[in-house]
C-alpha cells in the first residue's frame, strides 16, 4: 500500500523534476587538495539546496585533476597548477579554467627564544632555500630584523616531499624575486631542492618545522591559521612587510585583476601594490567546455553560478580568500560563455 | 583410563585409514583388537565412521584429479601474477627505459621540472636502510626467539609471544607518526650526540644531525621487522624435536652449546627465511620510512644525512606527477624496486645454499 503511494508520488513528481532540470544528476569531479575543505562544503550545501544535483568531489591532487579532466574521467577537474601548454594542447577534452579561491603560502620557522615576527626580505627566502644562508644570524636575515637576538645555529630546511600545489606557488614565488633560482630553472610541484629535508604534506613539514629547533618551513595558510603555527612576514613587491591575511591575498589579486588573460592562467605571485600579499595564488576548476553531456554541463554551470553569489561569501569564513569584484564579475562573463 | 582407550581406539583407527588399500577393508586386522583388549564391549559396533565414509563414497579418481588440477592452478597463479606485473611495469615504464636505458639505474639526479631521472640514490638508500635495518632487528630478533623457546618460565612466554604479534599488527603510518614525535626527538637530543662521541671516529656520523635521516629510517624499519623475524623463528626452533636438545644435554653440553649446536644450527635455514621476509617488508616499506628518512634524494656517507627510498619516492610524487616522462620514470622507480628486491632475495638464497650445502651439524 505505503510502496504503491510511493511510486505514484514519483509517477507524478518525476515530470515536475524533469520540467526544471534534465533528471537528477550525478557529478565527478577530482582534484587539488588545497581546496578541499571549502569545496567539500559548498558540494554539500548546494546538494542540500539542489536535491537534484550530488557533486562528488576527489581531492587527488592538481596534478591527478589536470590528468582527470583532460582525459574525460571526471566530469569536472580542480587545479591549484597552471595547465602547460603541451598539457592544453594534449587535452583529450578541452577544458576552461574557472578561479574560484585564492590561497595563501607561509614561511613558518622554529626559534627558540625569539618570540618576535620574524621578516623576510625576497634576498633572505631565495638565499636559505638555496643554501646559500646557512646561519639564522646571517646579514640578510639580521638586516630586516633589527633588536632581534638570532642565533648562531644553522638553518634546517624543510620543504614538502610530495608534488603539490603549494610548492608550486612558492617556487612560482622564488623565481620571480630570484634571478638565480629563476637561472637554475626550479619551478614545479615537485622539483630537485638544492638544499633541505622533505616532509610529506602540510602536516609533515609543520611537523618536522615544530619539533625540530632551528628550522625553516612553508605551509599553506589556512594550514598556519588553524594549527596556530607562527608564521613570518614577507617583503612584497612594493617593499612593505605583509603578513599573510586573506585580505592581503585579495589584494593581490586585484592588482593583478587588469592583466588577467581571458583562460586566467596567471600567477599573481609578487604581485605589485602596498597591501598585496607575495605568495598568493588563485585555484581553479577545470570545466570541460563544450560539455559531452549537456545536461551535466547545465548543470555545473548553475553550480558555477551559485559559488559566484553564494559561495564566495562563505570563503573569508574558512581562511580562503575570495575573488575580488573585478575578477568575479570576469568569471561570471567565463561561465556564460560556457558551452 | 576411560580417555585412554578411547585415545587408543581413535589413533589405531587413525592408522587403519592410513595403511595401503591392500589390505581389504572388511576385515578387521588382528593388531586393532589387541590394541584395545581390555575394552571387549566396544568392538561389535561394526566398522568404524571414517572407514563406513571411505567405503560409501565409491572411487576417489576424479576427486583426487580435479583436487590436484586446482591446486596446480593456484599455484600457477603465482607465476601469473608476477609475470604480469613485471609485464605492466615494463609497459608502462617503457618512455623512460628509451630515454635513459641503463643509465636510469646509475643516474643521480631526480629533477622533474628539466625531466632528468636517475635512480642511484633511491637503489642506494633502500638497500642501506634495508641492511641496517636487518643489522639490527637480526641479533635482537635472534634473542627473542631463543629466549621464548629455551629460557623463558612458562608464565612469560605467552605475555610475550602476544606481545611480539601485536608488534607485527601495528599499522606502519603509526610507526611513522611514533618515529616523528618519539624517535626524531630521541635521535635529535640524546642517541645522536652520544653516537658522535663514542663513535664519531668512524666517519659514519658526520655533519648535522636533524634528528631525521638514514639512521633514524634504518631503526624504524628494525623495529618494523623485529616481530616477523623473531615469531617466524621461534616457530621454526620450537619445530627442532627436543630429542636433539636430549641428546646434547646427554653429551655434557652447556645451555648455550646445547641451543648453538642442537638447535640454531638445525632451524639455520628457517632462520635464513625469516630474515629475508623480514628484509621484504624492509625494502617496500613506504609510510614509516618517508616519515622519517628525510626524503632527499643525496647519496651520502653520513648515517646522519637526508636520504630517500624507491618505495617512497612513489608514493610521495605519484599523485602529482604531471608529464608522461615524468610518470614513466616514477613506475621504472617501481621496476627497480622490483628488481631489488629479486636480487637481494636471489643473492641471500645463494648465500644460504654457499654456507649450509652439504653441512652436517658440527660444532662451528
Amino acid at each position: 500500500m505505503k510502496l504503491k503511494v510511493l511510486a505514484a508520488g514519483l509517477l507524478v513528481s518525476l515530470p515536475v523534476l524533469g520540467a526544471t532540470t534534465a533528471c537528477a544528476q550525478n557529478i565527478n569531479g577530482a582534484g587539488a587538495t588545497f581546496p578541499n575543505p571549502i569545496y567539500s562544503r559548498w558540494f554539500t550545501e548546494y546538494s542540500q539546496q539542489h536535491p537534484d544535483v550530488k557533486i562528488n568531489y576527489q581531492p587527488i591532487g592538481s596534478g591527478g585533476g589536470i590528468k582527470q579532466a583532460t582525459d574525460g574521467t571526471v566530469d569536472f577537474g580542480a587545479s591549484d597548477i597552471v595547465m602547460t601548454p603541451e598539457q592544453i594542447s594534449g587535452a583529450k577534452v578541452k577544458v576552461v579554467a574557472i578561479p574560484t579561491v585564492l590561497g595563501a603560502v607561509v614561511p613558518v620557522y622554529n626559534l627558540p627564544g625569539v618570540s618576535a615576527e620574524l621578516k623576510f626580505s625576497q634576498d633572505a627566502l631565495a638565499g636559505i632555500y638555496l643554501g646559500k644562508i646557512t646561519k639564522w644570524n646571517d646579514p640578510y636575515i639580521a638586516k630586516e630584523n633589527p633588536g632581534v637576538n638570532l642565533p648562531d645555529k644553522p638553518i634546517l630546511v624543510v620543504h614538502r616531499s610530495d608534488g603539490s600545489g603549494t610548492t608550486f606557488i612558492f617556487t612560482d614565488y622564488l623565481s620571480k624575486i630570484s634571478p638565480e633560482w629563476n637561472s637554475k630553472g626550479l619551478k614545479g610541484g615537485s622539483i630537485a631542492w638544492p638544499v633541505g629535508i622533505g616532509g610529506k604534506g602540510n602536516e609533515g613539514v609543520a611537523a618536522m618545522v615544530r619539533q625540530a629547533p632551528y628550522t625553516i618551513g612553508y605551509v599553506e595558510l589556512i594550514y598556519a591559521e588553524q594549527n596556530h603555527i607562527q608564521f613570518g612576514v614577507v617583503r612584497n613587491h612594493d617593499g612593505k612587510f605583509v603578513k599573510a591575511s586573506t585580505e592581503g591575498v585579495t589584494a593581490a589579486a586585484a592588482a593583478d585583476a587588469k592583466s588577467i588573460p581571458a583562460d586566467y592562467r596567471v600567477s599573481i605571485t609578487d604581485a605589485p601594490g602596498p597591501a598585496s600579499y607575495p605568495i598568493s595564488s588563485f585555484t581553479w576548476l577545470l570545466i570541460p567546455s563544450p560539455a559531452k553531456d549537456q545536461a551535466k554541463g547545465k548543470a555545473i554551470k548553475d553550480f558555477l553560478y551559485w559559488m559566484l553569489d553564494h559561495g564566495e561569501g562563505e570563503a573569508a569564513g574558512m581562511t580562503y580568500a575570495p575573488l575580488p569584484k573585478a575578477v568575479a564579475d570576469r568569471v561570471r562573463q567565463t561561465i556564460a560563455a560556457l558551452q | 583410563m576411560d580417555w585412554e582407550r578411547e585415545n587408543n581406539f581413535c589413533m589405531t583407527a587413525n592408522d587403519a585409514v592410513n595403511t595401503p588399500n591392500t589390505i581389504p577393508r572388511q576385515t578387521t586386522p588382528s593388531n586393532f583388537v589387541s590394541a584395545a583388549p581390555a575394552a571387549p564391549e566396544t568392538p561389535e559396533t561394526g566398522p568404524s565412521p571414517i572407514r563406513q565414509f571411505l567405503s560409501k563414497r565409491g572411487s576417489g579418481k576424479l576427486a583426487d584429479g580435479t583436487f590436484s588440477a586446482v591446486m596446480l592452478l593456484c599455484a600457477c597463479s603465482i607465476f601469473a601474477i608476477v609475470i604480469f606485473i613485471a609485464v605492466i611495469l615494463v609497459l608502462r615504464s617503457k618512455l623512460s627505459l628509451v630515454q635513459f636505458g641503463f643509465k636510469f639505474f646509475t643516474g643521480s639526479s631526480w629533477d622533474p621540472v628539466s625531466g632528468d631521472f636517475g635512480a642511484l640514490p633511491f637503489i642506494v638508500g633502500t638497500l642501506e636502510t634495508s641492511l641496517l635495518a636487518l643489522l639490527m632487528a637480526v641479533p635482537l630478533a635472534l634473542g627473542v626467539a631463543i629466549f621464548l623457546t629455551e629460557l623463558c618460565p612458562r608464565a612469560l612466554r605467552s605475555p610475550i609471544s602476544f606481545l611480539t604479534e601485536l608488534l607485527a599488527a601495528i599499522p606502519s603510518v603509526v610507526y611513522g607518526l611514533w618515529a616523528v614525535f618519539v624517535l626524531v626527538p630521541l635521535m635529535r637530543d640524546t642517541l645522536g650526540p652520544f653516537l658522535v662521541k663514542y663513535l664519531g671516529w668512524t666517519k659514519l656520523f658526520d655533519g648535522p644531525n636533524f634528528g631525521v635521516g638514514l639512521l633514524s629510517a634504518s631503526i624504524i624499519l628494525a623495529i618494523m621487522i623485529l616481530p616477523i623475524i623473531s615469531s617466524l623463528t621461534r616457530d621454526i626452533m620450537l619445530a627442532v624435536p627436543s630429542n636433539q636438545r636430549e641428546a646434547m644435554l646427554a653429551l655434557g653440553a652447556t645451555r648455550w652449546e646445547m641451543i648453538r649446536t642442537g638447535v640454531l644450527r638445525n632451524a639455520r635455514i628457517g632462520i635464513v627465511g625469516a630474515v629475508i621476509l623480514g628484509l621484504g617488508r624492509a625494502l617496500g616499506e613506504t609510510m614509516a620510512v618517508t616519515m622519517v628518512i628525510g626524503n632527499s634524494p643525496t647519496i651520502s656517507k653520513s648515517l646522519f644525512a637526508p636520504g630517500y627510498t624507491l618505495a617512497s619516492v612513489i608514493a610521495n610524487e605519484f599523485a602529482e606527477a604531471s608529464g608522461s616522462l615524468y610518470t614513466s620514470a616514477l613506475i621504472e622507480i617501481g621496476l627497480a624496486l622490483f628488481l631489488v628486491t629479486i636480487v637481494v632475495n636471489g643473492v641471500a638464497r645463494l648465500l644460504v645454499w654457499a654456507v649450509t650445502r652439504g653441512a652436517p651439524g658440527r660444532v662451528a
